[in-house]
């Protein structure tokens, strides 16, 4: 009973450790973040790694979201006789909530991921110490540009997504299934408010960029030294992201549209 | 990988982000609206404004010339004030012009439809239109239908 007592101390005091831990390296790579202004070409050396290589499948899975919601969305409001909101439907359920939060879950496991475990083998193989008796800071050569080219992403993918989808909305809609090309745009522009849906979706998608890469190179940087820490810290950067997003999600959707 | 192709990869990007963040802005939402046209204010009491919402638009003849920019209650006069802003390209409007809220569609959204008067002033910025008509709220005339028809 006492030494279950105790697990339960010992779990909560290490959940809290971590925590701390991981507040004390985002103050000290907001701190870095500094460093990155005279030396840009970290961060288009991870912007590319992070974005480019994120942007075909970002594309890809808009376009098959943005048909779904066309195909769901027309079997849905057919029945009212009402399938020229079809555009509406899909603009705003994209760019409202789908294109940041599975933008955020794609980039967790396409982007996140490897982040994680890069960092984690640099630590792993002692690249991270060697730098540092180098002297050479690891925070402002290996997790700032990561962690800033993370955000700098993450907004940008996440318009890709929702405009790609738009039209994957339109080709079936309008395509296929024979919606009015002009309402399907016109219904579209008459309830989308620049402000408050296609801004607020982008400062989603700032959010949740911050928080999968915080995620990422923390839990890279915090991994214990083996190659089964670098498993487990690959896998809980995909499992925490997507708690924290989609928690976050339901937070800042009350927050946003709740008026 | 050369760092030029990287470089010409990052900005090929950063330019899809912002392509695509243009077509969300331009394409998707209402953000030419936004783009401020001079315009002038009008306002109108009504008894009742039924489901008018603010940004609802403004029409004459089925033409859409402004929108709501305004709605409270007075509660002076005990009914609902409603601000129009329309577009001074529109500034002829005679000052006995009639507002009423109709809906579009059995069920759709409201607006305010003005009925072009014959007066030679015409309305300008911050005046009231007085002739005004509230909206028809389905359960009032349903009432009326079933008292009507109940009536021996």
């Amino acid at each position: 009973m006492v030494s279950l007592l105790q697990r339960l101390g010992h779990f909560g005091l290490s959940v809290f450790q971590s925590l701390g831990r991981a507040h004390l390296f985002l103050l000290r790579t907001l701190w870095s973040l500094g460093s990155l202004t005279w030396r840009p070409r970290l961060l288009i050396r991870e912007l590319y790694s992070v974005g480019v290589l994120s942007l075909l499948i970002i594309l890809v899975s808009g376009l098959f979201v943005g048909m779904v919601l066309g195909y769901q969305g027309y079997i849905t409001l057919v029945n009212f006789g009402a399938e020229e909101v079809l555009g509406s439907v899909v603009a705003l359920s994209l760019v409202r909530e789908l294109g940041p939060v599975v933008t955020a879950l794609l980039f967790a496991g396409r982007a996140g991921s490897a982040l994680a475990a890069e960092i984690g083998l640099m630590k792993t193989t002692e690249q991270l110490s060697s730098m540092e008796m180098m002297a050479v800071d690891p925070y402002k050569r290996v997790i700032a540009p990561r962690f800033l080219a993370g955000i700098l992403a993450m907004p940008l993918l996440a318009a890709a997504f929702s405009a790609v989808g738009v039209w994957g909305g339109y080709f079936i809609g309008v395509g296929l299934l024979g919606v009015d090309g002009g309402s399907y745009w016109s219904q579209m522009q008459a309830s989308v408010d620049f402000y408050d849906d296609v801004l607020s979706g982008i400062i989603k998608s700032i959010v949740f960029g911050f928080v999968a890469s915080w995620i990422a190179v923390f839990q890279g940087y915090d991994a214990t030294p083996t190659s089964e820490g670098i498993s487990r810290a690959t896998t809980n950067t995909v499992v925490y992201t997507a708690l924290a997003v989609l928690a976050l999600d339901f937070i800042l959707t009350g927050l946003m549209f709740s008026a | 990988m050369t760092t030029r192709s990287i470089e010409i990869g990052v900005g090929l990007f950063v330019a899809i982000g912002i392509a695509a963040l243009l077509v969300l802005a331009l394409q998707v939402s209402n953000l030419h609206e936004y783009r401020q046209t001079d315009s002038y204010q009008v306002s109108a009491y009504f008894s009742n404004i039924g489901g008018l919402k603010v940004r609802a638009p403004v029409t004459v003849s089925g033409v859409r010339i402004g929108r709501v920019s305004e709605i409270y209650y007075d509660p002076n006069r005990f009914q609902a004030r409603v601000v129009m802003t329309i577009s001074t390209q529109y500034d002829y409007l005679p000052t006995d012009t009639q507002a009423s809220i109709y809906t579009a569609g059995l069920l759709g959204e409201q607006y305010i439809a003005l009925g072009v008067g014959g007066e030679e002033d015409a309305l300008r910025d911050g005046d009231e239109i007085l002739f005004t008509q509230s909206a028809v709220v389905l359960e009032e005339l349903i009432g009326r239908v079933l008292v009507n028809m109940t009536a021996p």
